[in-house]
């Protein structure tokens, strides 16, 4: 998908996606490292539940929306990469109250 | 509270400009972006990226970086990470700007008060429904440039580029001059569009901007298979873009591509305007609405200024342009300046405005995007977010469907989180080509606050007054 | 252009026109309806969906300006008609599905008011208990402590005290109903004119001359039913109608699944998923502007009912303009100097839209118009300001 151009300032940011380790590059946006790690499918579309991806990466779109640190619908493409982060994707319409937390 | 005498919103060329003027003419100024560097979207990154690891961004972009210290010298607060999500005028003539920021674990909202506004928001991806558009791997251009500007990320694989405008040709070469390989880059600018363009003006087509251009194209022309006159585009693909399908001439093939990058410029992010009532206005040679300003950049709404692409797109050096013609007129306004002061401070930037505006009717009306992929048909997405078809739209419209508005309500289209951004040029020019009317007669998509959505929680923090609480609590008085 | 004639034609496209068009689709008369553009004051538009029962027509009024400056408001026949409404609703739904297909997504199990501090609670218990006491009312109330509530939400912020709940109360989608109606009509025949804002209305010998942003329009009889536009095209066939807009605010937060089982007065999830939020009354004319503070105002409530939506976004929200009269009921106006013309306002036009439809749309196709719709004659308010 995405490829990084050799570019040796950069720090590596170590992030899991889905529970997989990650090395994201300081400065990097979430939906940055998600592209960057090969992902296309951020989400799926709420109205449909059909699989959807980043659109815009400037923040219009609103196609970007993952789970981060426990948070759902969380814009990747307006969201800085964090050491430690935890990003989960494929993520629908959420649940909230008592049903928050169960898996679609 | 304080009342600041001016607040920006957009810290890209315009906004960056602005702010420098009116902080330099000792106007307490507040500039807010809702990302973490200034630059906006064409020098996006320009105080991170490292110029010699990255030169392949060209002069256009590394101009950028000129504009930066001044501003910082000036004195004006500069608010990153800041999203200003609505705005509103009060009895008293002054602005509350209402916007949310911190991390996202504790970001909380706040009004700020301020006698005039201006809002340097610029533009956007104009919306390229075409079916498919929907997939995964589909991608704006502009928005792989951002990748490339702020992270250094190039396309892997199959990458097949397709549209038309300058911005696509620039990021064509930018991944050339980068060593990246391009499948194709489907050119679907229409048959005839450079004998039409080439009259209106003259002048430019000697100019060294056309040069310039001409030889960007020439060396993707030179680097990459060029398909012309591309009609018919779709993406195919089950859960993902696995290709391409296009028309050439009587020809048709598909690609396969994991990565589709589409573009067919940018128009102006009018979300901001249109929600706090400022009048807009059909550009018909652009294609979209833009708030109508004088040429000060002054609003419907008084007080409320557009400075740069947000008042029509022209492009970065016009929007630095505008943004100091729009500071020198709200220092004006704000008793800072003597009208004379104004005027004879202006006409050096009317003569760099009118200098970046050379050639700017040849490009719209080069790159003006071929109608089908402005009004599309069928099963075609129009409203992404609620996933309405262009033949919904079309069929209600014809029915005497009353406009946009009515459309919203009786499909949804607009009501999803991008608010239109993505569906309020397609719904407004099928209904325009469904009932026989211009586009200017039917109208925009209302914007509604809060412009980009923040949380309830976010919401419930700002501070609420006597007046507001008697409002809604119900319950005896 | 060439005028247009009609047997009836009704002005004014939002949910009391359209309901009351809907009504008299079938009956064998030739109807127009008349509405305005894209852009309009339209409160069919920037509602909340509510069929609500309890508390309307109660002895204190509901409408806070009217209580505030002492007029009387008690209008027990008002209750009687709210609850006639909402039991016809069902056959309503049936019908515009039928019809044309669109599900207006009916929900009618009950409605919570909550409470947010006992004195709250005590207040609002004492009010409902009276209004459920009131002749003729055949709507029950119950008064619910904090588990009461508990057992029926999910969730409850520690500040809920208690709620009223009434088994008649419910929901649909009223942007669906608006469209419903709208197609209904279309399909029986009804010529559906948009873009046709009437300017002047001319009574003639037996018959009514409309002029409209679209060219003229005849009809036989005339129904004026456009909401705050009623106010000024009224008196141009002899009726009063004391309209005056009153500013509410609605939030609307993303999809979430769904967690509510039945609407509260003031929050609700649709059938899409999105929760709505609605509330605020203010008398700022013709603004429609929205007031963040009054929004804030409003999230801090429904966060304090709802804890865990607070990291819920809100994606949108609008202010839209109540269609009031003086004393907050709706108002039936037929005229005597013009027979064959008609008037209709009120303020809860989704809830009474079964009753528009099925029960007072045919009093306009009658040779007389009936009794039972004199106590919402506009003749009350004169009464009161001679008295
Ligand atoms: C994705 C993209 C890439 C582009 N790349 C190029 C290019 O390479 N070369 C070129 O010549 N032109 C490019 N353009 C065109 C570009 O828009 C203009 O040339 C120029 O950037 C316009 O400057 P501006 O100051 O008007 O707005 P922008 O530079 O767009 O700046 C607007 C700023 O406002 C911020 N903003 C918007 N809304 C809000 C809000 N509600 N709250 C807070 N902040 C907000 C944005 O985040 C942004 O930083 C691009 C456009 C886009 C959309
Ligand atoms: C915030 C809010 C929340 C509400 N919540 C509820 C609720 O939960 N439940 C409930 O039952 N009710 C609710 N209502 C009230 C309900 O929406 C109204 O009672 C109802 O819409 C009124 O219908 P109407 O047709 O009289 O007026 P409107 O819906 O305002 O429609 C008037 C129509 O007349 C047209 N018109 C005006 N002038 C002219 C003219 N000169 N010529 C032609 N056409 C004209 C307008 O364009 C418009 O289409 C709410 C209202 C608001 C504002
Ligand atoms: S990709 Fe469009 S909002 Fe993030």
């Amino acid at each position: 998908m995405f490829a990084r151009l050799p570019d040796d300032a950069a720090t590596d940011v170590a992030i899991t996606i889905d529970g997989e380790p990650f090395a994201a590059r300081a400065g990097d946006t979430v939906a940055a490292a998600l592209l960057a790690a090969g992902r296309r499918v951020f989400r799926a579309a709420p109205a449909t539940g059909a699989p959807r991806g980043p659109y815009c990466l400037m923040g219009v779109c609103f196609e970007c929306m993952v789970t981060v640190d426990g948070r759902p619908d969380q814009q990747a493409c307006m969201l800085a990469v964090a050491p430690g982060m935890r990003i989960e994707t494929g993520r629908g319409v959420r649940a909230v109250g008592a049903d928050a937390g169960t898996p679609p | 509270m304080t009342t600041l005498d001016v607040a920006i919103v957009g810290a890209g060329p315009a906004g960056l400009a602005a702010a420098t003027l009116c902080a330099e003419r000792g106007l307490s100024t507040s500039l807010y972006d809702e990302h973490g560097g200034p630059g906006g979207q064409i020098y996006r990154g320009i105080t991170t990226a490292s110029r010699a690891r990255a030169e392949f961004l060209g002069e256009d972009y590394w101009r950028g970086a000129t504009l930066v210290p001044p501003f910082e010298r000036s004195g004006a607060r500069y608010v990153p990470g800041a999203t200003v999500w609505a705005l509103a005028r009060r009895a008293d003539g002054t602005f509350g700007v209402s916007q949310s920021a911190g991390p996202p674990t504790a970001r909380y909202a706040t009004t700020v008060e301020a006698r005039a506004v201006i809002l340097a928001t610029g533009a956007q991806e104009r919306p390229f429904p075409i079916p498919g558009w929907t997939l995964p791997g589909v991608l704006a251009a502009g928005g792989a440039q951002l990748l490339l500007k702020t992270s250094s990320l190039v396309p892997r694989g199959r990458v097949v580029l397709a549209g038309s405008g300058p911005l696509l040709w620039l990021l064509a070469a930018q991944y050339l001059r980068a060593g990246v390989a391009i499948a194709a880059f489907l050119d679907t600018t229409p048959r005839g569009r450079l004998a039409q363009a080439a009259p209106l003006a003259p002048g430019f087509m000697l100019s060294p901007y056309l040069a310039k251009g001409l030889d960007l194209v020439r060396f993707v022309r030179r680097r990459a298979r060029v398909v012309e006159y591309v009609t018919a585009l779709a993406v195919e693909g089950k859960d993902a873009a696995e290709a391409v399908r296009f028309r050439h001439g009587s020809h048709e093939e598909t690609l396969p591509a994991d990565l589709v990058l589409l573009h067919q410029g940018v128009v102006p992010d009018v979300q901001l305007a249109g929600a706090a009532g400022c009048a807009l206005a059909w550009n018909d040679v652009q294609a979209c609405f833009a708030p109508v300003v004088d040429v000060w950049g002054g609003t419907s709404v008084p007080g409320l200024y557009v400075a740069g692409d947000g008042a029509g797109i022209a492009g970065a050096e016009a929007a630095e342009a505008r943004g100091r013609l729009t500071g020198l007129a709200v220092a004006n306004a704000l008793g800072r300046i003597a009208g004379t002061a104004r005027d004879a401070g202006a006409q050096r930037h009317r003569r760099e405005l009118a200098q970046a505006l050379r050639g700017r009717a040849f490009l719209d009306a080069l790159y003006r995007p071929a109608d089908a992929f402005r009004m599309p048909h069928g099963d075609t997405v129009a409203c992404r977010c609620e996933e309405v078809s262009a033949a919904t739209i079309l069929q209600l419209a014809r029915d005497g469907c009353a406009g946009p508005n009515q459309m919203k309500a009786y499909t949804r289209c607009g009501m999803g989180p991008c608010q239109g951004r993505f569906c309020g040029l397609t719904v407004t020019e099928l209904m325009a080509q469904a009932q026989r009317r211009r586009p200017a007669d039917v109208g925009a998509l209302r914007a509604r606050f809060p412009v980009k959505p923040v949380t309830l929680g976010e919401l419930a923090s700002l501070p609420v007054g006597e007046d507001a609480l008697r409002a809604v609590v119900r319950s005896p008085d | 252009m060439t005028t247009r004639a009609y047997d009836v034609a009704i002005v004014g496209g939002g949910l009391v026109g359209a309901a009351i068009a809907f009504g008299l689709r079938g009956l064998g008369a030739k109807l127009a309806l008349l509405d305005e553009g894209d852009v309009a004051h339209r409160a069919a538009r920037g509602n909340f969906g509510l069929i609500w029962v309890q508390g309307k027509g109660r002895p204190e009024g509901e409408y806070r300006s009217a209580q505030r400056e002492g007029r009387p408001v008690s209008l027990p026949p008002y209750a009687a008609w709210t609850q006639r409404s909402a039991r016809e609703w069902p056959r309503l739904a049936a019908l515009l599905r039928e019809e044309t297909g669109i599900d207006v997504a009916l929900r009618q199990h009950g409605g919570l008011h909550v409470c947010l501090s006992p004195d709250e609670l005590a207040a609002r218990a004492q009010r409902l208990t009276q209004w459920a006491a009131q002749a003729g009312n055949e709507a029950g109330v119950d008064v619910l402590d904090r588990a009461g509530v508990a057992a029926r939400l999910p969730g409850l912020g520690p500040d809920v005290a208690g709620g009223t709940f009434c088994a008649q109360d419910g929901d649909c989608n009223p942007l669906r109903l608006l469209r419903a109606l709208h197609a209904g009509v279309a399909h029986a025949g009804g010529a559906v004119l948009a873009g046709h804002a009437v300017t002047r209305i001319e009574p003639a010998p037996g018959r009514f001359v409309l002029r409209t942003a679209h060219g003229t329009v005849e009809c036989g009889r005339v129904v004026l039913a456009a909401g705050l536009g009623t106010a000024k095209l009224a008196p141009m066939v002899g009726i009063a109608m004391p309209v005056a807009p009153n500013k509410g605010q609605v939030l609307v937060l993303e999809r979430v699944r769904p967690f509510l089982p039945l609407p509260l007065e003031t929050l609700r999830q649709t059938d899409d998923g999105t929760v709505l939020i609605g509330d605020a009354q203010q008398e700022r004319g013709l603004d429609d502007t929205l007031d963040p503070a009054v929004l804030a105002a409003m999230a801090a409530r429904a966060a304090r009912v709802f804890p865990f939506l607070r990291d819920v976004r809100v994606v949108r929200a609008w202010a839209a303009l109540r269609v009031m009269s003086p004393d907050g009921f709706p108002v039936y106006a037929h005229s005597s100097a013009h027979p064959g013309a008609y008037a209709a306002a009120c303020h809860s036009g989704v809830t009474l839209a079964a009753a528009h439809a099925l029960a007072l749309a045919p009093a306009f196709a009658a040779d007389a118009w009936p009794a039972a719709m004199q106590p919402f004659s506009p003749e009350r308010f004169d009464v009161r300001a001679i008295a």
